[in-house]
């Protein structure tokens, strides 16, 4: 009996390394759902509510929910990712343009269009059974893993194997902005 | 298959990405204003992000290609974003609205 042996002896059950382990399994559970449900909440408010500005708040819920999923998907780099570009920026510019161009008390009252109310609802609930069925009957071939993913790797793959779409998608994000500010800009002096 | 061990199955994932991507639609198809719509097409974006993140996770052999793709998928929407509120600001200016149902000149 060696001396973890007897530390862990001594212990109540779930301070021990096996049992901590076991409630930190737990844990990780019960937060992996609230995170869950965070997500779905979010994401109906961001499709439902009446208010733009409610919707973009609903919407940074739901990408902070997202973020989380992404941690418990082994890429902690991504989350942080998804956390700095979508609920930092997007939300934001989203945010500012509907306090610029998005008058609420213009918007006339009622339908949208022939989809709106129970239609559209019956399309989305449409495509959204039939992506379930489709996702959880098929069964998709697992390969054994070659590396573990790690920030490092991500690096050195960016700037050897994918340095091409790397430098690509840096010029759309550019051309993308002087873009937005030229349309954005243009008739602003009348 | 409890329920405190779902973070661990990649249905869970699969079908989270469904109920985004279906409440992405429902927000197209029923959103009067432009930047409404553009929120609900973000949802969309995001549930593909979700989908690609767990095939990374669960059956790819390299899981840093998966992250790759995904970052450029974020790159991809913020772009997407940036010129889409442009065009709802570009479009307020011009027809004082941005209503869709004001905006009907292409139509004819």
């Amino acid at each position: 009996m060696n001396i973890m042996d007897q530390v862990n002896s001594l212990l109540p059950g779930f301070l021990t390394a096996d049992g901590f382990a076991g409630v930190a399994d737990e844990a990780a559970g019960i937060v992996f759902l609230i995170m869950l449900a965070t997500t779905i909440i979010g994401g109906i408010i961001a499709c439902n509510s009446k208010r733009l500005v409610r919707a973009v708040a609903g919407l940074a819920l739901c990408f902070v929910g997202v973020a989380a999923i992404y941690y418990y998907l082994n890429s902690p780099f991504v989350a942080m990712m998804q956390m700095l570009i979508y609920v930092g920026a997007v939300c934001i510019t989203i945010a500012f343009a509907i306090m610029l161009a998005a008058p609420e008390d213009k918007v006339k009252p009622g339908p949208s269009g022939p989809l709106s109310g129970p239609l559209g609802l019956i399309t989305a609930g449409l495509a959204t059974i039939g992506m379930i069925g489709l996702a959880v009957k098929t069964v998709f071939p697992v390969m054994p893993k070659i590396n573990m993913g790690s920030v490092q790797l991500i690096g050195v793959k960016l700037l050897t194997n994918y340095s091409m779409v790397f430098e690509l998608v840096s010029i759309v994000l550019l051309i993308a902005i002087l873009g937005s500010l030229v349309i954005a800009r243009h008739g602003r002096s009348k | 298959m409890s329920l405190l061990n779902l973070h661990n199955d990649l249905n869970t994932y699969l079908v989270l990405a469904a109920i985004l991507f279906g409440m992405g639609i429902y927000g197209l198809v029923t959103r009067k204003t432009l930047v409404g719509m553009l929120i609900a097409s973000e949802l969309v974006l995001v549930a593909s992000s979700i989908n690609i993140m767990a095939f990374n996770r669960f059956t790819a052999p390299d899981p840093a290609i998966g992250q790759i793709f995904a970052l450029f998928i974020m790159a991809i929407a913020a772009a997407e974003a940036a010129i889409g509120l442009s065009i709802t600001i570009a479009v307020y200016r011009n027809y004082k609205s941005v209503d869709i149902e004001d905006i009907v000149d292409l139509q004819g």
